[in-house]
């Protein structure tokens, strides 16, 4: 079977393939073929690092999307302990495209919810690609209002393209629910730790995806709209995604630059698939250090900061002399 | 800038035109109702506060005239009129977004997509904001986030009622992430003025979606939807595309959102001043009685 890969990786898959396809030969063992495989492996290793070395915005996308990237499930059975999840918004159903539940992050117990995607075809349609209904914003409403009510800090793992665009979504107010959960995650008197694992598509993104301190994964991306929906909304199509996902400033390093996120944890080259097992071990590193400064805050505090900082996100020009607009 | 104002600018505007032949129909001066097609004399719609008198066709309106026709006359004294924004990107997709943002200037006369202020209606006092979709499809970037902030604490600390009248596809792509996190922002300052007990009634004009419907739009007390207004999170066209499969006729409207439960009402603007000041009594505002 051939392996899933992005155009920007085939080259370096296929050169993987081959080296493959010789080891699996009989005549493996023998001198000539070892040298051919050793200077092959070579070859994978300087190409693996020109490909995945300075990644483009979209490419970096592409990564974030990729099916075999660890899910939120996988981050919280790698980094917490003694999970228990939770389901349902009380009101409509369980909306599988968000998980949540109590969890224990280095002993402390602390509230999880995240965005979840499928593994495969099928799971995915179950929770429809991590697109979640009003009903899974409602959920982690619901899951917010306990963290608050038994002081259990809040982590949340974003990782959508977006609330799920649909009718029923819309009647059953999509709009609503996400200000909603807005609204609450700002007053919430527990530390909201936030770690971007992969893609952060719009509102349906932040609305359980802003809080005291913001990390993302290096290939992660957070964008107020998809570089395809930036395509058809500003070229009529006719632009393409790859200009978009430069243009939006949506990766890690140019949102830390903006001062929208704090850290960033590294993935191995390749993106975070390659090395599930690290990546959530420096991720867990980060979660650790930044639960542990929050804690020192009083519930007032930590309310007053967090509407602080949302309060200066903004870039504009107050009693202009001269306004720069203007030619 | 004092209402006066605007109305002398309309007035030029609608005087301009040359009316030198008899049978050529002078532009602005009759308009064509999107509704019922039937031809509109301009003043008489500007009178009936841009509904058609003939089949209630609901005409856009910009946000000085809509203060205009929601406060008592005199009453309104603007603040952070000044703000203007900046391109924190660089962004330039088919032109750069400082064009973009020269041209609405130059279409609208406003510096933003939204004039905010102190006002009265019907004599209560209340703090107002008033979104205008000529300017870039009234999209919350800095600027627009940012008063809205400013208005709604300004009616915490003042313990005013809040009324916001929104227009707006949504959150403004051209200054990224910063136009995302304005949905936060401004949901945390609404929520605070809610903590505090204070009323806000928010009305929802043509159209309300994106990033304003899930954030500030949806959060008040008392949400008015003017008729036939769209109203909804995602846009229909996307739906359309994931989905693959028709809408219904009425899909997103002020009135498909009545029945699903996500308004309070649908008002006419001719009634809508009227409402607004009747809930304001009920909500418990205080001002002088005209």
């Amino acid at each position: 079977m051939r392996r899933f890969a992005y155009d920007f990786e085939r080259p370096l898959i296929e050169l993987e393939e081959k080296l493959d396809a010789i080891k699996r030969t009989e005549s493996a063992g023998k001198e000539d073929i070892a040298a051919q495989i050793a200077y092959l492996e070579k070859q994978i290793e300087k190409l693996r690092v020109r490909t995945y070395s300075n990644l483009t915005p979209w490419q970096k996308v592409q990564i974030a999307r990729h099916p075999d990237r660890p899910r939120t499930s996988d981050y919280i059975e790698a980094i917490f302990t003694d999970f228990i999840e939770l389901h349902g918004d009380r009101t409509f159903r369980d909306d599988l495209a968000i998980i949540g539940g109590f969890a224990r992050l280095d002993g402390a117990k602390v509230m999880v919810i995240g965005h979840q995607k499928g593994r495969n075809t099928k799971e995915n349609l179950l929770r429809q690609f991590g697109m979640p209904h009003p009903e899974g914003y409602r959920k982690a409403l619901r899951l917010m209002h306990l963290a608050n009510k038994y002081r259990l800090p809040l982590i949340t793992f974003v990782d959508t393209p977006g609330a799920y665009p649909g009718i029923e979504a819309e009647e059953r107010g999509q709009a609503t629910a996400i200000a909603q959960s807005l609204a609450e995650l700002s007053r919430l008197e527990v530390p909201v730790i936030v770690a971007n694992i992969g893609e952060g598509g719009s509102g349906g993104a932040l609305a359980i995806g802003f809080g005291d301190v913001m990390i993302m994964l290096e290939n992660s991306y957070y964008s107020v709209i998809t570089p395809e929906g930036c395509v058809s909304i500003l070229w009529n199509g006719e632009g393409n995604p790859e200009q978009a996902a430069s243009l939006l400033g949506l990766t890690a390093d140019r949102l830390k630059e903006l001062g929208i996120i704090d850290a960033i944890v590294k993935e191995p080259l390749g993106g975070a698939h390659h090395a599930p097992a690290l990546v959530a071990r420096d991720l867990k590193k980060e979660l650790v250090k930044a639960l542990k400064d929050l804690i020192k805050l009083n519930p007032k505090e930590l309310v007053e900061k967090r509407y602080a900082r949302l309060s200066q996100i903004g870039y504009y020009i107050e009693n202009p002399v001269e306004a720069p607009v203007e030619k | 800038m004092p209402i006066g104002d605007w109305f002398k600018k309309q007035e030029r505007n609608t005087a301009r035109s040359p009316a030198v032949e008899k049978r050529i129909i002078p532009d602005g001066v009759w308009e064509k109702c999107k509704g019922c097609n039937e031809p509109l004399f301009v003043k008489e719609l500007e009178r009936n506060l841009k509904v058609c008198p003939k089949c209630f066709f609901h005409f856009p309106v910009s946000a000085y005239e809509r203060i205009y026709q929601l406060t008592d006359l005199h009453s309104f004294e603007e603040l952070w009129g000044d703000l203007i924004p900046g391109d924190p990107l660089g962004f330039a997709a088919n032109k750069p977004y400082i064009d973009s943002l020269a041209k609405a200037k130059d279409k609208t006369g406003l510096n933003e997509a939204v004039v905010c202020g102190r006002a009265r209606i019907d004599g209560f006092q209340v703090a107002i904001a008033v979104m205008d979709f000529g300017f870039i499809g009234g999209s919350m970037g800095s600027v627009v986030g940012e008063k809205i902030k400013r208005i709604t604490e300004l009616a915490t600390r003042e313990y005013l009622p809040l009324i916001i009248v929104c227009s707006s596809g949504g959150a403004r792509m051209q200054e990224g992430m910063i136009s995302l996190m304005q949905m936060a922002k401004t949901s945390a300052a609404i929520a605070r003025h809610q903590d505090q007990g204070l009323p806000y009634i928010s009305i929802l004009s043509h159209p309300t979606t994106g990033g304003v419907s899930a954030s500030f739009a949806t959060l008040a007390d008392i949400i008015i939807a003017e008729p036939h207004a769209l109203i909804g999170f995602t846009g229909a066209r996307v739906i359309e595309q994931t989905i693959r499969q028709k809408l219904p006729k009425d899909f997103q409207t002020a009135e498909f959102n009545l029945a699903h439960g996500m308004v309070d009402m649908v008002v006419n603007r001719l009634e809508l001043k009227r409402m607004v000041a009747r809930l304001l009594d009920y909500l418990g505002a205080s001002g002088v009685k005209e």
